[in-house]
């Protein structure tokens, strides 16, 4: 029974480990922005199977209502919007200097991973390694309800905060004085 | 995780008979579902042309029942066009990324109460996961992919107006829909749906509907509506102004699983309905032993049925509303509305002094919003949209006694 259930977690891990790596690659290697924000999706949705797997069963769902179901879909509205829906030519280097730059940031980030997989254990994997034990079900709420509203209780409303500011500088940059297209009637 | 906390199904361990009764479960709402959504369609029909003095599909079994399967058939012989300038791949896709979440939400519907098959307690539920109605609200996130995706992939500038339409109003309805859950799962305390159901199995009082009050059911409703691009929120397929909307296109097999999916999602949400505020299964049950796992299912039916109904019925009674309308609708009345009813909730859980209190504050800020709202509106210098206001525009009738006027003189 027990080694079933371990083959069993082991194949759902292998499973979404290869969707989020295949998406991840695609998104930076796909011509099409939309080709690219789908292959996102499927990221994400590894992603939350990787969530289950860990039994944080309210943080996968709320992984596919806010980041596949909102997020993703504006970023393709404005890629509709803005008309970028076409495979673009690469090989032009908007910034000079840039795609070195991205080089060696992207080596400091491998080094910086190996060094850590070298000196410590992997942080995913059986859910006894990766912190608190959680409890399943709706107990898994409750433990996050209580572990926003009381201990990051601050943290949690300047986020609130901040994001309303941004919705209402986001408003007001968009906004236009009606007085300058002359009055209607 | 124990299986168990999910389903009482698991108590003994996963055996072979337990995977076949999944099986089964699996199997039988798949096609309990494919075969409702065929009557739907027939009813759909029919309700629709009698309501407009009309026959409506009568050739094909009693009363035309077998209508839809003959639409079937047509659409699997039709040629399966793909435009020059469609992008193919993500053509291909849409129509699945539209289907496939309509069949999943329905998994967590308790379509009645709990049968002991082979010494099994077996749930009458497809499944019964921790995270319980969000799924549906994940799932229906996911399914502006589908419409979205489809009016892009067209390569064509209707299907693309439409797909925009399409996801500002999903996305603009889906947190007054949120919202209203939220109130939902206060009251319950729990998130999985088998639990929603139950606690509200103690009679017509203990519905949701009435004890939350009527509002948020009636936002709900409308949310729903509007989720589900259905008349009058339908503005997406609006055929006057955007020929057939998302799915111009579309030919064949592929139209065809969008029309499934319309439809399947009409049932699906019907059922989440009767799930969240009626009581689900709820109702009476006669004191007959062998009865006793019929009568609930016939209550769901019934109840989804009826909901079902209404959806055509709106169909035929409301005209379209205006794509503004349908914005304004959604942000300035049904999310601050959902709003203030969930927090005097929440007061009323804790304390009904609370309650007062929070309806109290509520009601203060709702009058504040009002006031923003027409200083805003009187700001702009009337209610000035894109277009006109239909009222404001001269009626046929007045232009031609105007012009004959004109004549006269």
């Amino acid at each position: 029974m027990a080694v079933t259930y371990a083959l069993a977690s082991e194949a759902v891990f292998a499973s979404a480990a290869v969707l989020i790596l295949a998406g991840a690659v695609a998104v930076i290697t796909v011509k099409n922005p939309v080709h690219a924000a789908i292959s996102l999706i499927t990221t994400l949705f590894g992603v939350a199977v990787a969530f289950v797997a860990q039994s944080a069963d309210f943080l996968a769902a709320v992984q596919i209502i806010v980041y596949a179901g909102a997020i993703v879909v504006l970023f393709l509205f404005v890629i509709m919007f803005l008309g970028v829906d076409r495979t673009r030519v690469v090989s032009l280097e908007p910034l000079i200097g840039q795609r070195a730059l991205a080089a060696v940031g992207v080596a400091i980030t491998v080094a910086g991973l190996v060094a850590l997989m070298w000196r410590s254990h992997w942080v995913t994997g059986a859910p006894s390694v990766s912190g608190h034990p959680l409890a399943s079900g709706a107990g898994n709420v409750h433990q996050l309800g209580t572990a926003v509203f009381t201990t990051y209780l601050f943290a949690f409303e300047a986020t609130a905060a901040l994001l309303v500011i941004a919705v209402v500088g986001a408003v007001l940059l968009a906004r236009r004085e009606p007085s300058e297209e002359g009055s209607p009637s | 995780m124990s299986l168990a906390s999910i389903d009482p199904l698991y108590h003994h361990g996963v055996t072979g008979v337990v995977l076949l009764i999944v099986l089964v479960r699996v199997v039988v709402g798949f096609a309990v579902l494919m075969g409702s959504v065929t009557l739907m369609i027939w009813f759909e029909r029919k309700a629709i042309s009698d309501m407009q003095s009309r026959i409506g599909p009568q050739r094909w079994g009693p009363f035309g029942i077998l209508q839809t399967l003959a639409d079937g058939i047509k659409l699997f012989f039709k040629e399966d066009l793909i435009p020059a300038e469609a992008n193919r791949f993500v053509f291909k896709l849409a129509p699945y990324l539209s289907l496939v979440p309509a069949l999943v939400t329905f998994s967590i519907v308790p379509v009645g109460g709990t049968l002991t098959i082979a010494g099994h307690p077996v749930m009458l539920q497809i499944a019964n996961p921790p995270v319980g109605i969000l799924v549906m609200l994940a799932m229906s996130g996911i399914s502006v992919y589908g419409v979205m995706l489809a009016g892009w992939a067209s390569g064509s500038k209707y299907p693309l107006l439409s797909s925009v339409r399409a996801s500002a109003q999903m996305i603009s309805y889906e947190a007054a829909l949120g919202i209203t859950i939220v109130t939902v799962i206060l009251v319950t305390g729990s998130l999985s749906t088998h639990n929603i159901v139950t606690s509200q199995a103690d009679g017509i009082w203990h519905w949701n509907v009435i004890r939350l009050g009527v509002v948020p059911f009636v936002v709900f409703w409308m949310a729903i509506t509007a989720e589900l691009n259905r008349p009058p929120f339908d503005v997406v397929e609006a055929e006057s102004e955007l020929v057939g909307g998302f799915n111009t296109e579309y030919s064949s097999l592929r139209f065809a699983l969008f029309y499934l999916a319309e439809f399947m999602n009409t049932i699906t949400m019907s059922a989440i309905i009767v799930t969240l505020f009626f009581g689900g299964p709820a109702g009476w049950v006669p004191p007959v032993s062998h009865l006793r796992w019929v009568f609930p299912i016939i209550w769901f039916v019934a109840k989804t049925v009826f909901f079902c109904w209404c959806f055509i019925w709106f169909r035929a009674a409301l005209p379209r509303f205006r794509y503004d309308q349908v914005m304004d609708l959604g942000w300035k009345r049904l999310i601050p509305l959902s709003l203030g009813w969930m927090l005097v909730v929440a007061g009323f859980l804790i304390k009904p002094a609370w309650g007062l209190v929070m309806a109290a504050v509520v009601l203060m800020a709702s009058v504040a919003l009002a006031t923003a709202f027409e200083r805003g509106v009187a700001r702009e210098g009337g209610p000035r949209s894109v277009l006109a206001p239909v009222g404001r525009r001269p009626l046929p009738g007045e232009v031609l006694r105007a012009s004959s006027d004109e004549v006269e003189q």
